[in-house]
């Protein structure tokens, strides 16, 4: 009887191994294949790169079109749309009658802050932001209007009732015109946010170009390895373990392209950081070109190598039925 | 081992190529299939090793019908047959090593497994030693008898070999032959296409003869 157990033992224990064994060997041939696949592209460097440079523009369109969307629409994203107001005197108005025309105006239940900005004060900041300094110096006399900026209260949110204080406005004998500030930003954003589609629209074409792109590479890279394939299958390799190394000579390009499409941007970045910089500062913006967080990196990544998988996967699904042994 | 059972093939273009063979070969028998170029005896054996399906009858593998499997299952099934080719289909860009594994590497074997059988396959073809080679740096001979030795390192229990000694002097497909001769004492079951009249009468095994996809001979 203990020698009946002891035997069960033994053969439970070999059975053990021998999973444990081919397990082993399956990681193996995983391995094997992750890493042949790599050599095996590099040994063909011409073909590879035109391969990688092609799959790298594509993914690095979609990427720039994004980051450069991203970027505007965080410069949108930090401006209030409000309904700030500025009423332009006329020539003929001093600035002690603008003055008095702002504390009357403050007395409007509707109004919330008024703000007078005198022709000297407007000439002066001007002056230093626009780089026209020494230029302005030579003008005979000041061509600015003096300005009130009116904040209506919050309440008035809807149109009709910023329409009707507009008019108001317009009334007053010593205003020339009136202009709502900030509806461009409103006009932007609209604009950003169908940028904003755009950019998922290129991005899913041209993910459909590195399938593509990919699968075709992998078409002919499976045509040139037709006896290998031949051979395996005669003598009893699944298909899954045929396309293993092809599958991962895919995973390889996406890879490689994604890490290619990243550097490109980045480089473009950085040429276009010093001037953006420059002209953020002539704005007097504190704006900071926005780069690919680390997150996005890895998102980018994981998206040019599944698009490259999936366009391999595709075709090897097709082919390899195709290809019977003669 | 394996039987035959009104087998007929027949190709779209070509008609048909087998009609109605009927044989059955016992374990740890070795027979040959003659005939002329043309008279069937590839076709034959790619029914055998599931390239091709019948058009009618049943192909039966150790009481299992092949003519009907499914995709899936047939690399299983390839996996109890060990394959040899007139140009010995290597894989030139790898080693003897490497091409004899093949079959264990596919079928998912351990590393000291593969090791200790290639080792094994290699000895008895007498090619141990030469594992590093690459095929193209071999004979004629000892590219075939890696063939051989990759068609019985996985233990199948039957062997089918097409025109292998087609590229080969007399000696050395006398060598080939006895080679066959030793699996089948070991109850290995060995079908050997070929036509070399010769070599046939000379060994004096059960013979198989086609003429215009008929069976004329052996059927018994």
């Amino acid at each position: 009887m203990r020698r009946h157990r002891q035997h069960k033992q033994t053969v439970r224990k070999r059975t053990h191994d021998r999973v444990k064994e081919r397990f082993e060997a399956y990681l193996l041939n995983h391995a094997h294949g992750l890493f042949s696949s790599l050599g095996r592209l590099s040994r063909t460097p011409f073909t590879t790169a035109m391969t990688v440079v092609v799959l790298a523009i594509a993914i690095a369109l979609a990427g720039c079109f994004y980051i450069l969307v991203a970027n505007v629409q965080q410069l949108t994203g930090s401006l209030q749309s409000s309904n700030q107001m500025s009423l332009f005197l006329k020539d003929q108005i001093n600035e002690a009658s603008g003055q008095k025309l702002a504390e009357q105006l403050m007395q409007n239940a509707d109004i919330d802050s008024v703000k007078f900005i005198s022709k000297k004060q407007a000439m002066d900041e001007f002056k230093t932001h626009s780089g026209f300094g020494e230029a302005l110096n030579t003008l005979e006399n000041n061509p600015l209007p003096n300005v009130i900026q009116v904040l209506p209260k919050n309440v008035l949110d809807s149109r009709e009732s910023l329409d009707k204080l507009m008019a108001e406005f317009k009334q007053i004998s010593e205003v020339d015109f009136v202009q709502v500030d900030m509806q461009w930003v409103d006009r932007l954003q609209a604009i950003m946010r169908i940028a904003g589609r755009g950019v998922t629209v290129v991005g899913i074409l041209l993910g459909f170009a590195v399938t593509f792109i990919t699968g075709n590479t992998i078409r002919l890279e499976l045509h040139n390895r037709r006896d290998e394939v031949f051979i395996s299958k005669l003598v009893g390799a699944t298909h899954a373990f045929i396309q293993r190394p092809f599958l991962y000579a895919g995973f390889w390009l996406g890879f490689i392209a994604g890490f290619a499409a990243w550097l490109i941007i980045t480089i473009m970045l950085l040429i276009l950081e010093s001037p953006v910089e420059n002209l953020s500062s002539l704005y007097d913006s504190s704006f900071e070109l926005l780069y690919f967080s680390f997150s996005e990196f890895i998102l980018l990544l994981m998206m040019a190598s599944g698009l490259a998988v999936l366009g391999s996967w595709a075709v090897l699904h097709y082919q390899l039925r195709l290809i019977k042994p003669e | 081992m394996l039987r035959f059972e009104h087998v007929s093939k027949r190709y779209p273009d070509a008609g048909e190529v087998l009609t109605d063979i009927s044989f059955h070969l016992a374990r740890g028998e070795m027979a040959f299939l003659t005939g002329r170029s043309g008279a069937g005896k590839s076709t034959l054996l790619k029914l055998i090793a599931m390239m091709e399906q019948c058009s009618r009858g049943n192909v039966l593998l150790e009481g299992k019908n092949i003519t009907r499997v499914g995709d899936r299952q047939i690399p299983y099934l390839r996996r109890n047959l060990g394959l040899i080719f007139q140009d010995y289909k290597l894989l030139n860009d790898r080693t003897v090593f490497d091409n004899v594994a093949l079959p264990l590497i596919v079928a998912g074997f351990g590393h000291q497994e593969v090791s200790r059988r290639v080792r094994a396959a290699l000895d008895k073809v007498g090619l141990l030693g030469k594992e590093r080679k690459h095929p193209l740096s071999l004979s004629g001979g000892e590219q075939q008898r890696v063939g051989i030795a990759r068609a019985i390192v996985n233990k199948p229990k039957l062997i089918l070999a097409d025109e292998p000694t087609g590229n080969l002097d007399p000696d050395l497909s006398a060598e080939v032959m006895h080679m066959f001769e030793q699996f089948v004492q070991v109850g290995v079951t060995v079908l050997v296409a070929t036509h070399d009249i010769e070599l046939i009468t000379r060994l004096g095994h059960r013979v198989l003869h086609l003429d215009k996809g008929r069976l004329q001979a052996g059927s018994e």
